[in-house]
């Protein structure tokens, strides 16, 4: 078990270099500078200076080097454009929000996903089925804009449930965490109903069946574990695809999270923000898919992520 | 001997898009205590439904039991609620399918699939129900069984798949215990191995055995009694002596005559029975094989025959064997 951890650590370090390196050179590689603003040009002596400031003067790869080095210390560096706040700061301070609402949107994605995808499988080709698949094509179809412009509609301008937009207490949460989970929902749904419906002509639940278990010890013990593995492959990358936040919502609720920063600072040309948040997102994600593989292991025993001494 | 299972005039139809498919067309038999009844007959022609329809276990939204009755110690399951048959299943009635790698659940460990069915049924407690499913191992013949119980599908042979399954089913002490093709997925020697555990199980608990298979060299090796159905039918029943030894049905005599044979010259080609089985659509007015059949008489082909009894236990469906036929003497017997 040690050694498969530490193999997976190093092969996770090697992602996350490459990831970096291929970032950090096409990011340099796109024209425009931080300091240039709706194509002004700054005064040439003061462009040299903050050039130096921020080590934007020196080649190419020695700012590549001294990056690498400043991130083995998780030192992200300074913002150029929000300077003097730092990287770390940002991530910091706006993670946790995007990170709330991305967990409850998840809950709820997972949740409703899933029950919706057994219930199709099990009323097959009958009413209840065609619903789901219905909810299901608009979830995929709609973009979550769409859904967050309806929601705030109805739940907050006509029926006044919800506040509208910005953040802060829990009924803050409730719009945008739905607006973000329609989609995530639809496709879990789908992917369920898919798996539910192979499974159930297996013949093991022939033999379930002939055990004279109760048809819900059928579905829930024999049919519904195996239906769910590939749904948790689908989950690895959704879930940090949710928890770094989604620009589009945070925008349109005004909420305080990452996606904002993440989508600012390549307009920006903003350096450090753009390496930051593609480090921060990609070792989550690459976290998250070591994860789902012992999620893996425990639920398949067919899966053997690593020999068994003795 | 009393009878345990009796099944009278039952019919199975399917529903497809190509409209209603008559699977079991009038099924009888019965099964007494400690007997063992073998089901054989080619593919398609009614032996697994028959077999599914008293576990009453055929798809519901497209299968039904249309005509008949099943009676299980006096008791009608064709019209028992669900609830109740449910109480049966796996208790008093058990079933073991053909292969074993996929009837069994590759994520669940092999000793909670034994032991689900003793906790459902038998309400014990895990600890016991525990040493009940070690019991069982052992009587299936799997060592280790403390070691084993803790393992997954895939960690077994096909063999031990097979005693697994078994062992699942027996673990209720069932009265009847429903084999569907037992050991067709299985090599021979471990056929063999697998149809002795059925024998020595059957002397131990006196369970009552329907085994149903296309193989005749499994009828002859385990079997009190034989049924042999035909598009849906049964067209002959007897004791395992009289369908071996006195055939009078001419699919049963062709059926035997397509077994390979170890006596005959390796040359000997093997006789198959022409044609192929009826379309259960629209199954044919008269008898179904007589398309087949090279006796057919004109009556064959228009007039369902009926059956005839050669003795107790011998019941043949054909018309050549009907009291108002002409006797014909074999030609042997006019030399």
């Amino acid at each position: 078990m040690l050694s498969f951890v530490l193999k997976r650590f190093i092969s996770m370090l090697i992602t996350l270099w490459v990831i970096v390196t291929v970032t950090f050179f096409l990011m340099h590689a796109v024209p425009g500078s931080p300091f240039e603003r709706e194509g002004k040009a700054l005064n040439p002596t003061v462009e040299k200076n903050l050039m130096a400031l921020y080590n934007l003067d020196k080649p190419l790869a020695v700012q590549y080097v001294s990056y690498l080095k400043s991130l083995v210390q998780f030192e992200l560096g300074p913002s150029i454009i929000r300077s003097p706040e730092t990287v770390n700061d940002m991530i910091g301070r706006s993670f946790p929000v995007s990170a709330k609402l991305g967990f409850f949107s998840l809950l709820f994605s997972v949740i409703a996903g899933i029950a919706l995808g057994v219930v199709a499988a099990l009323r097959h080709n009958k009413l209840i089925d065609y619903v789901a698949t219905i909810i299901s094509v608009i979830g995929i179809a709609v973009p979550n804009f769409v859904v967050a412009a309806l929601l705030i509609k109805y739940f907050a301008v006509e029926w006044k449930l919800f506040p509208a937009a910005t953040w802060g207490t829990w009924k803050h949460i409730v719009l945008p965490a739905l607006a973000l989970s329609f989609g995530p929902m639809a496709i879990i749904a789908r992917f369920t109903r898919a798996n539910m419906l192979d499974v159930l002509t297996q013949e093991y639940i022939e033999t379930a069946k002939a055990k004279g278990l109760h048809p819900a010890v059928v579905i829930l013990k024999h049919a519904l574990r195996n239906s769910l593995l590939p749904v948790i492959t689908l989950l690895g990358s959704l879930i940090a695809n949710v928890l770094t936040g989604s620009f589009v919502i945070e925008k349109i609720f005004a909420i305080p999270g990452m996606g904002k920063y993440f989508v600012d600072s390549i307009y920006n040309r903003d350096y450090t923000v753009i390496m930051g948040t593609t480090v921060f997102y990609s070792t989550l994600l690459i976290i998250l898919m070591f994860l789902v593989d012992i999620v893996y292991g425990i639920i398949d025993p067919r899966i053997k992520l690593y020999k068994k001494e003795g | 001997m009393e009878k345990l299972l009796q099944v009278e005039d039952l019919h199975v139809s399917f529903k497809t898009h190509g409209g209603e498919v008559k699977a079991v067309r009038g099924v009888s038999f019965s099964l007494e205590k400690g007997e063992t009844l073998a089901i054989v007959g080619e593919s398609g022609c009614g032996k697994s439904v028959t077999a599914r329809s008293i576990m009453r276990l055929i798809p519901e939204h497209v299968g039904k039991i249309t005509k008949g009755k099943i009676l299980f110690n006096g008791t009608d399951l064709v019209t028992l609620p669900e609830k109740e048959m449910r109480g049966l299943r796996g208790s008093q009635i058990s079933m073991i399918f053909q292969d074993a790698m996929t009837s069994l659940n590759p994520t669940i460990s092999i000793g909670e699939q034994i032991m689900e069915g003793i906790v459902r049924h038998q309400k014990l407690s895990r600890a016991e129900a525990k040493a009940q499913a070690l019991e069982m191992l052992q009587l299936v013949g799997i060592a280790n069984p403390e070691r084993r119980l803790k393992q997954y599908l895939h960690e077994f042979s096909g063999g031990m798949r097979q005693r697994i399954m078994i062992a699942i089913a027996l673990v209720c002490k069932p009265s009847i215990l429903i084999a569907d093709e037992p050991t067709t997925a299985l090599d021979v020697t471990i056929q063999a191995q697998i149809i002795d555990l059925f024998k020595t199980i059957q002397q131990k608990t006196g369970v009552s055995i329907v085994i149903i298979t296309h193989d005749l060299g499994v009828v002859a090796k385990i079997a009190n009694k034989v049924n042999v159905m035909y598009a849906g039918q049964v067209v002959e029943a007897g004791t395992v002596r009289e369908i071996f030894y006195q055939p009078q049905h001419p699919y049963t005599k062709g059926l035997l005559e397509s077994m390979p044979r170890l006596d005959l010259d390796r040359d000997t080609p093997l006789a198959p029975i022409p044609g192929s089985p009826p379309d259960l659509f629209a199954p044919p007015a008269g008898c179904a094989f007589a398309a087949r059949c090279q006796y057919a008489l004109e009556v064959c082909r228009n007039h369902q025959p009926a059956y005839s009894s050669l003795g107790t236990t011998h019941q043949v469906a054909c018309w050549l064997q009907d009291p108002r036929a002409q006797t014909v003497y074999p030609l042997q017997a006019a030399k």
